[in-house]
């Protein structure tokens, strides 16, 4: 009851701090994302690097996230853009993994069919791989928003904004409730993306004949 | 006559295994040569040198009289049919859509060319106009091979290459598909290069039998000559006398 009582209350605040939440996810979501899908791209076509890449974006994603917040002050400062760029590093993983897994992993034969019906390698990278890669990297899509979001609340430790705030200023101030409200919208937003692209998620899959 | 492909002492391996020891093949506009011999003779790194999707290591392919590696591949594949066992559809794409791939490579196709190709390629593989919307995996083997031969043909070749694209049909489908390609190919006139283990198949399809034993045509001739004047034990075990 508290807590819906101070989401009513302070509600302003709230939409605030959700609306930044999301401007700020959705920007590492999208720098993610196309660098994730970029790199995923290039090392499945360039085998060796692959295994080094994948090397240093996993060991990157074992540094603790307070920590990589912390290195990275003195080269950006606090504030959203500290917060974008870890987030969106955080992000790189499960989407470049299933970019790779999902291109390397087409049916040869497919795809010798398509170069032996005369497509180049554009063209068989746009109409055959991603196309046939589709399901693996939305399911890693999906992955990474939720984390993301889920992440993002620990962004407002080094001052940026969002729904971390909330939970920051609940921490700081002994306001449990508010500390409870920040969270349930952080998972709420959480859930809520997962359960839309899961839909995004079926629909691609039936339409490639994975039930 | 002219020679639609040839194949000058050509070897190719992969890594240190030699597929094919010097082949040579010449092949004139309209034939109908059929390749059989057992397994991991090279029969299929033949038929992939036509396309060139297999590089030879030494000697020197031609199609319509223009040496391959000097020639825009990709373009040369584009006038080239190729089927393959299984007939390999895109998944992810309609029918129609797979029917159209080749054409829609060379550049945009409207709608409605699409839907006029498709229909015309459907019936000239005695598919039922309506498949056009369905997905592979909505198909039976044998619709799915016919699709596959309709892909191959959609953007007119003048030449097929098919590599055992009957090998995973049953019998009765089989025998449907032959007539079929036998029909299709003394209306369109495209010179075919065909590959099957099945021997009655060779003998009813192929203007010209080539076997191949080790990497080496062994023996060719039409299927007359080879049953009439077959060269030594390996062929009349093969061609079951």
């Amino acid at each position: 009851m508290q807590l819906m009582e101070i989401l009513w209350e302070r509600r302003e605040f709230f939409v605030t701090c959700l609306l930044e939440h999301i401007r700020i996810s959705l920007t590492a979501v999208l720098c993610a994302g196309v660098l994730g899908i970029a790199i995923g791209i290039w090392i499945s076509r360039h085998k060796k690097a692959a295994g080094i890449i994948l090397g240093i974006i996993n060991v990157i994603y074992t540094i603790p996230s307070i920590s990589l917040l912390g290195f990275l002050i003195p080269f950006t400062g606090i504030g959203n853009k500290t917060a974008i760029i870890s987030l969106t590093v955080y992000g790189l993983l499960p989407i470049v993994r299933n970019t790779y897994t999902g291109l390397t992993n087409v049916d040869a034969s497919i795809l010798e069919v398509s170069e032996g019906l005369g497509a180049d390698k554009r063209q068989m990278l746009l109409g055959i791989k991603l196309p046939l890669a589709l399901p693996v990297i939305i399911s890693g899509f999906r992955n990474m928003v939720v984390m993301i979001i889920a992440m993002g609340g620990i962004a407002s430790f080094i001052g940026a904004g969002g729904l971390g705030s909330a939970i920051y200023r609940g921490i700081t101030t002994y306001n449990m409730t508010l500390t409870a409200a920040g969270s349930l919208l952080i998972a709420l937003l959480a859930l809520l993306s997962d359960f839309l692209l899961s839909r995004a998620e079926k629909k691609v899959n039936r339409r490639y004949g994975i039930e | 006559m002219s020679k639609v492909i040839e194949i000058r002492h050509c070897r190719a391996s992969y890594g240190e295994n030699e597929v094919l020891k010097d082949v040579s093949l010449a092949v004139e506009k309209g034939e109908f040569i059929v390749i059989i011999g057992p397994s991991g003779c090279g029969k299929t790194t033949l038929l992939k040198l036509i396309n060139g999707l297999v590089v030879p290591t030494e000697g020197e392919v031609a199609v319509n009289g223009r040496p391959l590696p000097d020639e825009d591949l990709v373009a040369v594949r584009r006038s080239i049919g190729y089927a393959v066992q299984g007939a390999k559809l895109f998944p992810h794409m309609t029918v129609e859509e797979n029917i159209c791939y080749v054409p829609g490579l060379k550049g945009k196709v409207s709608k409605g060319e699409k839907r006029r190709l498709a229909k015309k390629m459907l019936e000239l593989v005695q598919l039922p106009e309506d498949l056009a919307i369905r997905f592979p995996r909505q198909l039976s083997g044998g619709q799915q091979q016919r699709v596959g031969i309709a892909r191959a043909m959609a953007a007119e070749p003048d030449i097929l290459l098919m590599d055992e694209p009957f090998g995973a049909v049953d019998e009765i489908t089989r025998k449907g598909l032959q007539e079929e390609v036998l029909a299709l190919q003394r209306k369109t006139g495209v010179t075919v290069v065909f590959i099957t283990h099945d021997i009655g198949e060779a003998f009813k399809l192929g203007s010209r039998i080539l076997i191949m034993k080790e990497g080496a045509v062994w023996q060719e001739g039409t299927g007359e000559e080879l049953r009439s004047m077959p060269k030594d034990e390996f062929v009349k075990r093969l061609l079951c006398l």
